[in-house]
This record gives structure tokens, sequence and C-alpha cells, in this order.
């Protein structure tokens, strides 16, 4: 049971000077690629025309080769596939090893991957593997004038933004999903697929004893967050929230306070000391607006607030600050939103 | 038959759980700079990191259940010592900072690599857990990097512990789409979710327990024999910050309306965006 520094991380196996291209590591989920694969190729695309070279994917799982065609029609040159039975298990480790011979292979210049819990579980071991930097939730990417690759983060609960530069290579951030457009897809459009060696295949430690799948999306993938406040008078009336969220497809956030008294899990509570969100649509039912609450969704594409107090801090920062009860606009909108549902249905 | 001389108690002292653990700004004391837009840190007192209390809940469970010692480790300035303390008092056996100038400027490879070869240094560790990120970095990359550089496998997103004992952990991990439960063999390192524990308030024993305690410092040179000193810190950090922006903020249209004119205006926001 001895444990010793192995000798990943210490980067000697690694070619830097011949690095080229932009990886993207693609997402599967339950066998299908996630959405923000697709929104990765779509940057690593604009990067790599704008560094004139070419895109790659690591697309590594169990029966996943034929995913290949998607990815090539959204931009993809190269597919390096890793289809191995082992890979049926998402264990971190097995699939970083996968990861790792696709990199030995491709030497990619800079990788990315999606901040979903798959890649925010495998980036780190990649880049600890290869002793290099890892960039966590990039807002952006770009190559500047001198050629280097920048990785635009926001940076501590504020409203600055900082602009990380990699000193080796290859250069490796997480994305969160949503962040960047795919690009139009091309129908027909191919490129190179090259098959690893079954022999590389990676034995893991782990073993899954069962699967549950569910539904409900991490409030921070959500296009519309309707977000309760302590306007809310009972622990009761979040079930009118949540119906009203379950019509309009809108993940339920907390402030705060409605968390601290138990009247919402802690994985839904927005703000600086939860998430930090940034929906299309953030809507805000008896929130005041404080300081901690606005760091979490002051980037939100349009923000809409329903409040008693038209001098409450969030009416300044709204841009549709609607002035009354928040019952009964969760009622209005219940019955607007159900009527035009079932007229299209 | 070393398995059952094991669970026959011969050995269970030795279960060493080590806790990651990150000492941040007090979310609830930070005050932020209108201007800058950004919090003020000086002065600000350094707390258990809020995503560690589960880890050091969870850790100390494990002991109360199979033994041994928790063993809290920190990376952080001097006066992260406070933040250890409060770790002692909540379960905890022993608490380690790792402090020294040149740990400072550290990226997470950087701060990786000084939390692992801690634990090498340790030796015989059974357990590592880490809590699912820090409030402040907010990047959730130490424990993966940890228990690369220490060849272990490791679970993220551990939101349940459902069973263990000296040889193999089962743990269902939340990986957003679907929860899966893992056997992962021990030693290994998970990575835990706020939901994996319901963190105790410390008790006025462990509370005097923790003032009498003493926190152990380990500088850079107390790793030197079996680590590179020169991975450590801002040396060891690949990454660095190039620029910082300011950008604008958001011109919002601040378009006062009353409850009618609202429930006109969402629903056209909302048919824009398709979801209706």
């Amino acid at each position: 049971m001895s444990i010793s520094l192995s000798k990943a991380g210490t980067g000697d196996n690694m070619d830097v000077e011949t690095r080229e291209g932009i990886m993207v590591i693609a997402d599967i989920e339950n066998g299908t690629l996630h959405r923000s694969t697709l929104e990765l190729l779509g940057k690593a695309r604009e990067l790599a025309d704008s560094r004139k070279t070419s895109v790659s994917v690591a697309l590594a799982g169990n029966n996943v080769g034929e995913l290949k065609q998607v990815l090539f029609e959204h931009g993809a040159d190269r597919v390096y596939i890793m289809d191995c039975e082992e890979l049926g298990t998402f264990d971190p480790a097995t699939y970083k090893e996968a990861y790792i011979s696709i990199i030995k292979e491709a030497k990619p210049e800079v990788i990315l991957i999606s901040a979903t819990h798959r890649g925010r579980s495998i980036a780190p071991r990649i880049a600890a593997h290869l002793a290099t930097g890892l960039t966590a939730d990039c807002t952006d990417l770009y190559f500047d004038e001198k050629g280097n690759f920048i990785q635009v983060r926001p940076a501590y609960a504020g409203n600055i933004y900082a602009h990380i530069l990699s000193r080796t290579k290859p250069a490796m951030s997480t994305v969160r999903p949503g962040v960047f457009k795919p690009i139009q897809r091309i129908p027909g459009r191919t490129g190179e697929a090259v098959v690893m060696p079954k022999t590389l295949c990676p034995r893991g430690a782990l073993r899954t004893i069962s699967k549950t799948h569910r539904e409900i999306a991490s409030i921070t993938e959500a296009k519309v967050i309707i977000t309760v406040g302590r306007g809310l008078r009972r622990k009761e009336d979040i079930e009118l929230v949540k119906k009203l969220a379950r019509i309009i497809g809108a993940s339920v956030g907390a402030t705060r306070p409605l968390v601290d008294m138990g009247w919402m899990p802690k994985e839904n509570q927005v703000g600086y000391s939860g998430n930090i969100v940034k929906p299309r649509i953030y809507i805000g039912l008896g929130v005041s607006g404080s300081p901690m609450h606005v760091i979490g969704m002051k980037d939100s594409e349009i923000i809409v607030s329903v409040n008693k107090d038209p001098n409450a801090p969030i009416v300044n920062i709204s841009d549709y600050a609607i002035i009354g009860d928040l019952y009964e606009f969760i009622e209005k909108l219940t019955k607007e939103t159900e009527r035009l549902k079932s007229k299209i249905s | 038959m070393q398995k059952n001389q094991v669970a026959a108690g011969c050995d269970y002292v030795n279960f060493r759980i080590v806790v990651l653990m990150k000492p941040t700004p007090d979310p609830d004391k930070v005050r932020f700079d209108a201007e800058k837009g950004t919090i003020i840190r000086e002065g600000v007192e350094l707390i258990i990191n809020p995503y560690d209390l589960p880890a050091i809940e969870l850790a100390v469970q494990v002991k109360e259940k199979l033994g041994g010692e928790v063993i809290v480790i920190s990376m952080a300035p001097p006066q992260g010592e406070e933040a250890l303390r409060d770790a002692i008092a909540r379960g905890a056996d022993r608490a380690i900072l790792l402090t020294d100038r040149r740990f400072a400027g550290a990226d997470t490879l950087a701060t990786s690599y000084a939390l692992a070869s801690a634990i090498r240094k340790l030796g015989n560790v059974n357990l590592v857990i880490g809590g699912e990120k820090s409030i402040d970095g907010d990047t959730a990359q130490v424990p993966g990097e940890v228990a690369e550089m220490l060849g272990l496998p490791h679970v993220s997103y551990v939101s349940r512990l459902i069973d263990i004992d000296y040889s193999r952990a089962i743990v269902e991990s939340d990986l957003e789409s679907e929860v899966v439960t893992y056997e992962a063999p021990l030693p290994c390192v998970l990575q835990v979710t706020l939901n994996v524990a319901k963190p105790r308030i410390p008790t006025i024993k462990g509370k005097l327990q923790a003032r009498k305690a003493i926190v152990e410092k380990w500088s850079a040179d107390a790793l030197a024999d079996i680590a590179d000193i020169n991975r450590f810190g801002i040396k060891g950090s690949p990454t660095m910050v190039y620029r910082v922006v300011i950008p604008k903020e958001k011109e919002r249209k601040r378009i006062i309306l009353d409850t009618e004119q609202g429930v006109k205006a969402v629903v056209d926001l909302l048919m824009k965006e398709g979801l209706l």
C-alpha cells in the first residue's frame, strides 16, 4: 500500500518543438456526442484557420467509431479513434491512458476539453501526466500577434478577466458547454480517420457496479434559470416555481438564504458561494440583488426581475424589471405558457 | 487471510486518510472593490474552503468506521493555520501546513505537485479525499492531478459513499446525465461533492483540542528528499497571467413593467429562444 510519485508528470516524454494543430477531446454521453464537443470543434476550426493549421479530434470510448462522420462534418480534419471495450467503464485513469496514446501520436499544440463532469475528471489527469498547464472554464481562446495561445477566464469572482498563457505545450483548456458555437454542418465533408491499435487499450482499476440515467441538467448549463429569493413566502411555494420551470424548460436556482434555510439544495445556489451562471435568460423572483448574488448571474444574456420594491438593487441591472407580486406573476405566466404549449401540441 | 486479519482489527490503527483542504477567504466577510470589481483580499481571514467541509466530514466518518487517523494537508500562507485548527476541531487528528515562499504563486499543477509530494512523504496512505473545487480558484483540478501524480485511481464527483472496507470503496459518482456506482480499490483518491456528507458542528471539546493542537509546518526543504523543488510554486507553474482585462459591464435596458406587461415580455423572450 505504499504510495510513490509515479513517473507521470515529469513531461519528459513529450517533444515540445514539433507540436502542431488543435485537438478536441470528444465528450461521449450515453454513446453519443455531447453538444459541447461540436461547440469546441467550432472554436477549434476558427483557431486552426487563424493559425493555418489543422483540427483533430480524440475519439475514445466503446463503439464510438461511427461518430467520426459527424465530427468531419463539423470541422474535424482528422479523427483519432480508440475503440475499446475497456472504455465502457468511465474511469478517468483509463481514459487518460487512451488520450495520452492519441496525444503522443497527434502531437497537438492545443487541447480543448468540455468542462462537463467527465471532461473535468479527465483533464487534470492528462495535464498532470504531461506536466502541462490546464486552464479551467475558459470563456475565450485566441492566438496573439506573437503566436502565443491565450486563454481567457474570469478571475476570482470579480468582473475581471485573466488572459492566461501556458509556458508548456500542449496548452490545455476546459470550456463550459454553451460558451462557443458549432460551425454550420457541412454534409459530406470528410477527413482522415486514424484507428489506434487495440493493443493500446488501457486497463482500469475501477469497476462499474451500476448506472442510472437521469434527465436533470446542471444549473450552469441551463438556457433559462428561474431564481427564487427571499420574496418567496413558504418552502412549499417552490413547487409553483418548479411547475413553471418544467413548462418552459428552465432550471430553478435559489439565493443563498433559501439554501441556508434548507429550501433548496446547495447545487441550485446561484451566487458567489454557489454557481456562477450565465443563461440566455435569467428570471429572478423576489431576488433583491445582493452583490454576492449579482456576481453569480450578472453575465446572463437577458436579466428579468420580479420584485415588489422598485428600489431593489436588481432593478438597476435588469433588462426587464417587473414591479409587482411574484405570486401573481408566476400564476399568470404559468397559465399563459401552458395555454401556448397546448396550442402547439 | 490477510483481509481477515485486517478486519479482525490487527492493523486498523494504521488506516491513514488524507484530506486535501484549501484555506480560502471567508465568502461572508469578503468585501468588494466596486471600482475595480474585485474582492479585497487584505485582512480577510482564511477559512476552510466550504467545498472541503464534506471531505473532512467523510474522512472522519470513515475513521469512525475503520479506525486509523485523518490527516489534513493544506498549502497556504502562514495565516492558513487557523483553517487547519478548525479541521482538527471537526475531527481531524493531524494537520500539516505546507508553507514556504517557494510554494507561492503556484498554479494547480504546482499545487498538486506539492500536495502529492507531501502525501508521498507521509507514506502508507490508504485514502485521499478532496472537495469538488475551491470557492476562489474554482478549477476542480487538484484532486485529479494529485491522483495522477501518485499513480492512484480516482473517482470524481462522489456524491455518496455506499460502503468502504480496508481494500475497497463503493461510491456513487454524479456524472450529470448519469449516476454511476463504482467499486474502487484502495488506495485511491475521492473527489467529493457537497452532497457526500453533512459537516458536523465542532464540539466544545473539539475546539479546545484544536486550540492546543500543533499544526505541523512543512517547508519546501521538508519535501526536498522526495520531490524536485523546482516544480513548486511559481517556478513549477506552467500557466501565468499574461494580462488582466476589466470588461465593460453590459448595458442593461432597465425597462420597468407591471405584471401584465412583464408576463407578455417574458413570453416573447421564451418564444424567441424557441422554448414555447
